[in-house]
């Protein structure tokens, strides 16, 4: 049933071009139709699936003469990150309301996206996710490079290439961990479970981590993300901060970490340096950023280093934590930038801190300050919030493994607290209206609409999932926990690593 | 040899004999018929004549689908497989000599489709031959038939030029081959690849086997256009009418890369050496290693600063040619005519959406694609499966031929094999990605010049174009369509 997010997303990508090139208000209520579909078909299932195990999807043979199948399946991780998508993919579609260029088209290549990525979540051969986790990068370039802002082209082909380059080294380790094997499978289940020679894991492993931790923002290789998402239209920011960087940390909990537990073990010191590394790093740069959509970029790279952190820890505690993260920042990023790129840009047509200091948009636009300021917190990690339950777990589970690192992650969630109040207090708080010169804020005054209903009902759908997951976490933690005691991770407990 | 013998090998042929007859049968309709009725009328003539007749001869082949032969010493070799790769050949020359519907380019139209007829019979020869002497004939009758095509522009000075330099440096690397071939004759005293096979391994080490292997590599290293001798084809590709074109970058290329790889597999197995990583020793591994080295390496860097497409389409070539390589160093034959058939497939799927394009627009610059969306649909679809298949994206035909010659050449027994050159061929498809989205991005991403119409083919081009894509879609999702019939 799971396997009908995948089907309906693309039928209804190709089903765009069915309607008349003109008809905008068709092709939306299409694409939100059809996201609405996918969620309540990944809802449904994640509750049929309940307990968090590996349950088969669909399994048939797809390429005999290399032993790949089409192979879907599904564990709490996938659950959770299905559910992840839908919303986000729903909640894009209500902020991308306005698309009026190439409606059809938009919608189009958002909903090819939307399918490559339920793709990624649900398959469990090796090859199907590869083919899935490529079909994603083709319609992000599109998204971007059509109907982006800023140097939309630059960032687009940065964006493609980034991930093109990740994605090689993905197949270069798969193609290597196939020969190897002698398996003739790409099943994962059954790959894992190959005793890989330790010499060979060594280098397999990081040239597959990275590869896939490429896409998650893992510095030194995140300067894709900052750019990618400011240059992007509204809903893809929301998608790539939402979901496409999930895909990269997904893959390496899902591949890299369960075949190469070895490789894992020589290199996890250096990857959870390199992930602190970003959580502070992307939190300092964040601090000093003027355009408004590079402090939400930024701070995604700040975010993700979270994840990579929680990944390195192999404890219950810090993997879950790591998974919880990928769902609240998923959830809170989409959020910021759908404020940000909706509310605020599309009105103001400025995203310059230094240009909006001064408009004091709490008063023209109380909805996205009150929004913005909820998400702000929910980020910083205030209890309550998604993200305080995902970020405290990393980081006791951190704790136990690398003090230290705990240590230098905490000052990243302090200076969380500073880039998050300097970007609200620019933007929504400072400057009085009524001081500023009529010629000045003449231009944005007739420009200037309502927030509309559909941006309200995402605004609030968001938030109150942030809410739900920061004051009941077990809703999630219950499917996401008793996946860590799949087979999958039979390598990992064998090294003594979970 | 009895004339049982002559009565079976022409039984055998018949597919042949119809295409040799198609050939005629074009030339006479032409001249006899059609004098005096308009180019258009013409070339749709010929083409329907040449699908009619080529689907006669794939309805043979497919009736006799199963034949196993081998007469007259390896002469006439037939094979499950062979006719699968013919059935390939006669569907390319088919969508080939429809695209001469699109743009006049010369008035002896049906001379031009029936030297394609005339190719296609060589790639047919070509391809069912286990002989030294018949595949420098068939190889022969396919590179004249390509060369006059290459030329028949006759009002444009490049369409000459090409020829010329098509022709110069077919002419020295069909020189290159026979010579190589002469070698192989006077070390096994035969020119039967089997018997060949069984003599070559006593001469392993012996420098005048190397010198045949780089002569008869380098013949063929210029048919597949694999750097250093590559330099015809951006001029070739660039100057040809865009049917001559689309056939040497198709038709031509599954049958020469048929013919490499069975020659290097089955003629000279015992003589291959090693081009593996810190273990190079001299043979013919070692010198196609290097090969698609260089190929890929060049070919994808001088695509970079292309601003003609056609010339694009050729450096890509180039590097397609590397990557196809690693198939046949990688010793598997499906691999190889997976990759080879869904290229040409591709190939010629571009050069039909080049023909249209070119023709209604006069433009032959990738900047020329500007605005495609809004002018043609279908065409804009069709090249946009076509170009992200060459760049290898998934679910398209491209991404599964390249894991499949990548994963046998990566394969060395039960330990990993040319892992440098399969590191090597994925960081050149990461290069690759940046100029086939250029082209995609004139087509989606930038503004409709002003004062441009729609553009549209002809209906039968337009159908096969979609088919074309659809193939390379179908093939690409579910590769094992194709792959069980290569094996």
């Amino acid at each position: 049933m799971l396997a009908w997010t995948i089907y309906i997303s693309f039928a209804a990508a190709a089903a765009m071009f069915l309607l008349k090139p003109d008809s905008r208000q068709g092709a939306r209520v299409l694409a939100l139709v059809a996201a609405l579909a996918g969620l309540a078909v990944g809802l449904a299932g994640a509750l049929q699936h309940a307990g968090g195990g590996l349950v088969t999807i669909q399994k048939y043979p797809w390429v005999p003469t290399v032993g790949a199948e089409y192979y879907l399946a599904a564990d709490g991780i996938s659950l959770t990150l299905v559910i992840l998508t839908g919303l986000a993919a729903v909640v894009g579609i209500l902020f991308s309301w306005n698309v009026e260029l190439r409606t059809r088209e938009f919608f189009a290549f958002y909903l090819a996206l939307i399918g490559g990525v339920y793709g990624v979540f649900l398959s469990f051969d090796l090859l199907l996710l590869f083919v899935f986790y490529e079909i994603a990068i083709v319609p992000k370039y599109f998204l971007i490079a059509i109907w982006g802002s800023t140097r939309r082209e630059y960032a687009a082909m940065k964006l493609a290439l980034y991930s093109f380059i990740g994605s090689a080294m993905v197949l270069a380790g798969l193609v290597a961990a196939y020969v190897v094997s002698g398996a003739q499978t790409f099943n994962l289940v059954e790959l894992a479970k190959y005793p890989f020679p330790a010499s060979f894991q060594n280098w397999a492993f990081p040239l597959v981590f990275v590869g896939f931790a490429i896409l998650a923002g893992l510095w030194p290789f995140h300067t894709w993300a900052p750019t990618g998402h400011s240059a992007a239209p509204t809903a893809a920011s929301m998608l790539l901060a939402g979901v496409v960087m999930k895909l990269g940390a997904y893959g390496c909990l899902r591949v890299a970490m369960t075949l190469f537990p070895e490789g894992l073990a020589t290199w996890r010191n250096a990857i959870a340096a390199l992930a602190v590394v970003g959580i502070v790093y992307g939190a300092l740069v964040s601090l000093t950023q003027r355009d408004f959509k590079f402090v939400i970029g930024y701070s995604s790279v700040s975010h993700m280093g979270f994840v990579l952190l929680g990944l390195m820890t192999l404890s219950t505690i810090g993997l879950s934590g790591a998974v919880l993260q990928m769902f609240s920042h998923g959830v809170i990023a989409g959020l910021l930038f759908g404020v940000v790129g909706r509310m605020v840009y599309d009105r103001e047509h400025t995203r310059d801190l230094d240009e909006l200091q001064g408009r004091r948009l709490s008063r023209t636009m109380p909805f996205a300050a009150v929004t913005f300021v909820v998400a702000g917190l929910a980020s910083m990690g205030l209890p309550g919030f998604s993200g305080f339950v995902a970020e405290l777990k990393v980081l006791i589970g951190a704790w136990q493994t690398f003090p230290k690192l705990a240590v230098i992650a905490g000052v990243g969630i302090v200076l969380g607290v500073a880039y998050t109040l300097r970007a609200v207090q620019k933007a929504f708080f400072s400057g009085d209206q009524e001081d500023v010169p009529g010629a000045v804020h003449g231009g944005h005054a007739h420009g200037e609409s309502a927030i509309t209903l559909p941006e309200k009902i995402g605004a609030v759908v968001l938030i109150a999932t942030t809410v739900l997951i920061g004051l009941y976490p077990k809703l999630l933690l219950d499917w996401i926990v008793p996946s860590f005691a799949s087979p999958l991770f039979d390598g990992l407990r064998k090294g003594g690593l979970l | 040899m009895t004339n049982g013998d002559y009565y079976q090998l022409l039984k055998l042929l018949a597919p042949e004999w119809t295409v040799v007859g198609t050939v005629l049968a074009i030339l006479f309709a032409d001249l006899q018929f059609w004098r005096n009725r308009s180019v258009a009328w013409r070339s749709a003539g010929a083409a329907s004549i040449l699908s009619l007749g080529f689907a006669a001869a794939a309805g043979l082949l497919i009736w006799k689908r199963a034949v196993t032969a081998d007469l007259l010493g390896g002469t006439l070799v037939l094979s499950p497989t062979s006719q699968y790769v013919k059935l390939a050949l006669l569907g390319l020359a088919i969508v080939t000599a429809w695209l001469c519907t699109e743009g006049e380019f010369t008035k002896h139209v049906g001379e031009f489709v029936a030297l394609i007829a005339l190719a296609t019979a060589g790639m047919m020869f070509l391809v069912s031959t286990e002989n030294l002497l018949m595949v420098f004939v068939a190889l022969e009758l396919v590179s004249l038939s390509l060369y006059v095509m290459t030329a028949f522009n006759k009002r444009s000075p490049r369409s000459a030029e090409a020829a010329l330099k098509y022709f110069l440096f077919g002419g020295m690397a069909a020189a290159f081959t026979l010579f190589g071939f002469s070698f192989l004759y006077g070390l096994t005293g035969s020119i039967h690849l089997p018997t060949i096979a069984a003599k070559i391994s006593w001469h392993a080490g012996d420098p005048l086997t190397l010198v045949a292997i780089v002569l008869v590599v380098a013949g063929f290293g210029f048919k597949i256009a694999a750097v250093p001798f590559h330099l015809w084809a951006p001029d070739a590709y660039e100057g040809a009418p865009a049917p001559a074109a689309a056939f040497i970058a198709s038709g031509s290329k599954v049958a020469s890369f048929f013919v490499l790889g069975k020659l290097l597999s089955v003629g000279l197995p015992g003589v291959g050496g090693s081009g593996a990583w810190k273990a190079f020793s001299p043979g013919w591994l070692a010198v196609v290693a290097i090969l698609a080295t260089a190929s890929m390496i060049f070919g994808n860097l001088a695509a970079l600063a292309q601003s003609s497409l056609r010339r694009l389409l050729a450096y890509s070539a180039i590097a397609h040619a590397g990557y196809a390589l690693l198939a046949i160093i990688g010793g598997s034959q499906p691999a190889l005519l997976y990759y080879a058939i869904t290229y040409a497939v591709t190939s010629v799927g571009i050069f039909g959406v080049v023909a249209v394009v070119e023709n209604r627009t006069g433009n032959e610059d990738i900047a020329g694609l500007a605005g495609l969306r809004e002018r043609s649909f279908l065409l804009s679809v069709a090249l946009s499966v076509f170009v992200l298949s060459l760049a290898g994206v998934p679910p398209l035909a491209g991404f599964f031929g390249k894991f499949y010659a990548f994963a046998a050449a990566a394969k060395l027994g039960s330990s990993l094999g040319y892992w440098w050159l399969v590191a090597l061929a994925l960081g050149a498809s990461c290069v690759s990605l940046f100029y086939y989205l250029q082209v995609l991005k004139q087509v989606w991403v930038a503004p409709v010049p002003e004062g441009q119409g729609k553009v549209a083919g002809g209906w039968v081009v337009s159908i096969l174009l979609a088919l074309l894509a659809l193939a390379v879609l179908v093939t690409g999702a579910a590769p094992e369509l194709l792959i069980r019939f290569l094996k």
